[in-house]
């Protein structure tokens, strides 16, 4: 099945998202939705309203590329963290900690963003590293442990937002010192008056880096290399001798820490504090980001764009679980697809072959 | 309250919040005992939680609703089926895929639903039973949905361990080939499988929001549908382990509540209510980390073709 052509695989990807599209359409109608209004919305206000609607959309791809490259990775290892939205909690939640709490008032931008970034990472990568040691240590299953752990971070933070660190008993923390805020395009309107009013922050910049970094880290790297191995066949690797307990912590880890890096992007470049609901499930779209993109870091950064323009666009319209829906749909009929055009080439062949590994 | 009324009513609650997880795992296990991974009841229990209050405010009849909440959860596992039997897709992708879908179509249908009322089941007392001290009032007063949980326990026992059905699913999930020479036919019982257990948890999901928290919010399940996935490997792959743990997390998801109402000053704190909340989901995780250590004995292992396609001409073991 490797041999198959990467435009073949492409194809039958845009036939299960163009069919999603329709699916979702009528679903919509079925429950009372116009869809054709929902659609023309979701266009108008993800990509073709103006700069604003698609620095909106680049703001909202941040989150959703750094976690989708950090599940892109667990699941080229062969691992299924679909924690990565407890993991983004728990990053936004340290970044937090740094810019309000743990430091000394009045700490410099240059030295506060770094520690921000560097303390969300590495809550991130505690999140996914748990769940790695249980996998690796007691042979836990990961889907369980990091979708249960993401519960017990969003009550965590839940714990700080409406308790520990409440602005005077509302549901947020106190707004960031303006050194914790990552610079965003709007800052430089005074010279650029063009640029008034766009919400595009820096850490789309760092989204770019992680999706170079993966790339390098997987294609050019010996690490990279045995996390490959491991993905498509354990035994192999095992046999090859490579430490595979090492590396399934290592690899949930790194992914837990890109989608920390996330939160720490979202709460530093968008909210500018710790609030409920900040995610509408980045981490969870995620999943679908990866499996869209096929686990290549270049395909996240595109298919995060489009699908940014999805979420946000959807936010315009009501009701709120419009975004989710059209997520599954999709998901369920790229899955479909792929699957029906695999079936379709074995019966040509004859005869199946078995054993092609997920993903 | 006394420390007696709270223990009548937790284990009361454990009982009630315990059959939802029960009829879901019980369905996970069945599927899974077929050797077919069902991720998506996370997915599942919503769409037929929120699909019971519909149907139950449109028709006003808890039952028809309960009896809707059943056909969508299996049509999930139609499609489920149709995918991962038919078409050999991955099941772990095609799982998450359902769940999504579940989540964002209960959220979308029921918008129109939150804070509207329906008919729901109320409890029903068993006579003299109800009468006994301390259990009765706890036992023995709940909605019928619930009795049916506890019915369908010792059914699911003896018929998977007693009767030539429940051989040939075994065989499903061991050895595929075994079970196709056996005269089985392997992926249309498989479909059967899946089709059951997700109407089970399509059960489950009516009796969440038609008997034991009625009426329908976003997200009503609250995890519910991946701790029963969990429940399904801590209970072994087994009914009455299963049980055990759906009563334990129905007794924790209701602890914090309690603990709060009963007066002790730690626990009146509000803080003291966010810890409480993490203690389901710590819970499992622990006793998911216990059951990893303890279980690398031959018992309680999963079903040895868990996950893996079968096509007619395959005789590899799995």
């Amino acid at each position: 099945m490797r041999a198959e052509s990467a435009w073949a695989r492409a194809r039958r990807s845009l036939l299960g998202l163009a069919f999603g599209l329709a699916l979702g359409a009528v679903l919509l109608e079925l429950l009372g939705v116009p869809a054709g209004e929902a659609y023309a919305a979701i266009l108008r206000a993800g990509f073709t309203g103006g700069w604003w609607a698609l620095s909106d959309t680049l703001t909202k791809a941040t989150p959703l590329m750094l976690c989708g490259l950090g599940c892109a990775l667990a699941f080229r290892a062969g691992l299924w963290n679909v924690g990565a939205e407890g993991q983004l909690f728990l990053g936004a939640w340290a970044a937090t900690g740094v810019a309000t709490a743990w430091l000394p008032a009045g700490t410099p931008g240059a030295l506060l963003l770094p520690l921000m970034a560097l303390a969300g990472f590495a809550a991130g990568a505690l999140w996914g590293a748990l769940p790695g040691l249980m996998r690796a240590r007691l042979g836990v299953s990961e889907i369980l442990t990091t979708l249960m752990l993401t519960y017990v971070a969003v009550h965590w933070n839940d714990l700080f937002i409406y308790a520990v660190w409440s602005d005077r008993g509302f549901q947020m923390t106190p707004l960031f010192p303006a050194a914790a805020w990552l610079p965003r395009l709007s800052d430089l309107a005074a010279e650029h008056p063009s640029l008034a009013g766009l919400t595009l922050h820096a850490g789309f910049l760092v989204a770019l880096a992680a999706a170079a970094a993966l790339w390098l880290l997987m294609q050019r790297t010996r690490l990279g290399f045995e996390l490959r191995v491991a993905g498509v066949s354990e035994r192999v690797a095992r046999a090859a001798g490579m430490p595979l307990g090492r590396n399934i912590v290592l690899s949930l880890a790194l992914s837990g820490g890109l989608a920390g890096l996330a939160g720490m992007c979202e709460v530093s470049g968008v909210v500018h504090r710790l609030q409920q609901g900040f995610s509408p499930g980045y981490g969870y779209a995620a999943i679908l980001v990866a499996w869209l993109a096929r686990l290549h870091p270049a395909a996240v950064v595109l298919v995060s764009v489009l699908l940014a323009g999805l979420l946000s666009g959807a936010k315009q319209v009501q009701p709120g679980g419009i975004a989710m829906m059209l997520e599954g749909v999709i998901l369920t009929s790229v899955v479909a697809a792929d699957f029906l055009g695999r079936a379709s080439s074995w019966r040509r062949a004859g005869r199946p072959d078995p054993g092609e590994g997920a993903p | 309250m006394t420390g007696l009324d709270l223990a009548t009513g937790l284990l009361g609650a454990a009982v009630a919040r315990g059959a939802p997880l029960v009829f879901t795992a019980l369905g996970e296990m069945l599927a899974e005992r077929a050797g077919v991974l069902n991720l998506g009841l996370e997915g599942v229990l919503l769409a037929s939680a929120m699909a019971g209050v519909a149907g139950a405010q449109a028709t006003g009849s808890a039952l028809a609703g309960l009896a809707l909440a059943v056909l969508v959860g299996a049509l999930f596992g139609l499609l489920h089926a149709w995918l991962t039997v038919w078409l050999r897709s991955d099941q772990v992708v095609t799982g998450l895929a359902l769940a999504f879908l579940g989540i964002g179509l209960s959220s979308v249908g029921g918008a129109p639903l939150v804070g509207e009322l329906a008919p729901s089941f109320g409890p029903l007392a068993l006579p003299g039973l109800v009468e006994l001290p301390v259990v009765g009032r706890a036992l023995f007063a709940q909605p019928w949905p619930v009795y049916l949980a506890c019915l369908l326990l010792p059914l699911a026992h003896l018929g998977l361990s007693r009767t030539r059905w429940g051989l040939s699913v075994n065989a499903l999930g061991e050895s595929p080939a075994a079970a196709a020479a056996m005269g089985v036919p392997v992926r249309g019982a498989r479909t059967a499988c899946v089709v059951a257990g997700s109407a089970l948890a399509g059960l489950g999901g009516g009796t969440l929001s038609l008997a034991v928290t009625p009426g329908w919010v976003d997200g009503l399940s609250a995890g519910q549908g991946w701790i029963a996935i969990g429940l399904v490997i801590v209970g072994g792959w087994r009914p009455w382990g299963i049980a055990l743990g759906a009563l334990v997390f129905g007794a924790l998801s209701r602890l914090g509540l309690d603990l709060q109402g009963s007066g002790i000053p730690l626990f009146q704190d509000p803080n003291t209510g966010y810890v409480l909340s993490m203690l389901p989901y710590l819970a499992a995780i622990l006793v998911l980390v216990a059951a990893g250590a303890l279980g690398r004995g031959r018992s309680r292992r999963a079903p040895s073709a868990l996950g893996r396609p079968w096509w007619p001409g395959d005789t590899h073991a799995g």
